[in-house]
């Protein structure tokens, strides 16, 4: 239970911060053209840009974010999110990082770290009026969340969130604007689902210490 | 100060959410308070909740404002518009289940008749499909 060690963080400071939302906006940065291509077979096609804008603000403000108690940095970077994107992830990836500011203290250890992904995976389904199975994101951060509360390693986490992301290549979606393609959004990757994953692995990246 | 329901018209597109608003405005004139954006924050195609909050602001009215959607992401943004509203003003902006042109235009009708948004509601919802 070595890595759980290295979960349990005693001092989330501004340090870390920075690493995590560096980690994150990299991510975006570097996949922005794979997620708009995933977004042109099943959405609207602007995923990526939407995804990069965001963390590009997330970015800009990262110094006065990074100085702020992880909870307030959450909300901050949420807030980010949610004026930004300009598209549904923007309340979506939004909701999502201002609900785990609300649920988390300035150090959490692995299991107050579940319990407010949990809680934040609950608001993001009701503000996407949505549930896991529908080809979302929700269908990679609740087996996300499910590994972290069972004790999973980083690298058990990072591989939960791969798997994820590749089953909801054949799954049909029901919400957003890919059920409009119905039977054809089958056989696609969830743009949403891909975004999540990267954003699992590039926090994976960070705790593991690169592991 | 206007009594009449105001009218909030949020479209992924500039041109969609202007043309809409020329509509509004040839058939109900000046008297109906209305507000409109459309376009994500670099301009292109999408929503913004920042734009959103101010068209809500252009159109506010004691009576309060009915906001027309088109697509999933200006339904979204518009849920989180309303929710950072002032507490006072959440429950006095409704988001319409109507297609955005035809329901933009029956909702400002009512209005400019003197419907609550209650009534704004519902008369513009009959265009919903079922």
């Amino acid at each position: 239970m070595t890595e759980t060690d290295t979960m349990a963080m005693t001092d989330v400071g501004e340090a870390a911060i920075t690493a995590l939302a560096t980690a994150m906006a990299e991510a975006m940065f570097a996949h922005a053209g794979e997620l708009t291509d995933l977004d042109q077979a099943i959405g609207d096609g602007d995923h990526g840009l939407n995804m990069k804008r965001g963390f590009e603000a997330v970015m800009a403000e990262l110094p006065a974010i990074a100085a702020k108690p992880l909870p307030e940095a959450l909300k901050a970077a949420g807030m980010q999110l949610v004026m930004k994107v300009g598209g549904a992830s923007g309340p979506l990836y939004g909701t999502l990082f201002m609900t785990l500011g609300k649920e988390i203290g300035p150090a959490p250890d692995r299991q107050e770290l579940a319990a407010a992904l949990a809680a934040a995976i609950a608001a993001v389904k009701a503000r996407g009026k949505s549930d896991t199975g529908q080809k979302t994101m929700l269908d990679v951060l609740a087996p996300v969340q499910a590994a972290l509360a069972a004790g999973a390693s980083i690298g058990e986490i990072r591989a939960v969130a791969g798997e994820a992301a590749d089953a909801t290549v054949p799954m049909r979606a029901t919400k957003g604007r890919a059920s409009f393609l119905g039977e054809r959004s089958i056989g696609h990757m969830d743009p949403g689902a891909r975004s999540s994953q990267l954003l699992v692995e590039a926090v994976c990246g960070v705790l593991g210490g690169g592991r | 100060m206007n009594s009449r329901v105001g009218i909030v018209i949020v479209s992924h597109s500039p041109d969609v959410a202007r043309g809409t608003a020329d509509m509004v405005r040839q058939m109900v004139g000046n008297e109906v308070p209305l507000g409109w954006c459309g376009g994500n924050p670099d301009g292109g195609l999408g929503t913004s909740v920042e734009k959103i909050l101010g068209a809500i602001d252009a159109a506010w009215s004691d009576a309060g404002v009915a906001i027309l959607v088109d697509l999933g992401g200006a339904e979204t943004n518009s849920e989180m518009a309303i929710e950072m509203l002032p507490e006072e003003r959440q429950a006095k902006a409704v988001l319409i289940n109507a297609p955005i042109v035809e329901g933009a235009i029956m909702a400002a009708t009512e209005s400019w008749g003197g419907g609550s948004l209650d009534e704004v509601r519902l008369t513009a919802e009959e265009l919903a499909p079922r």
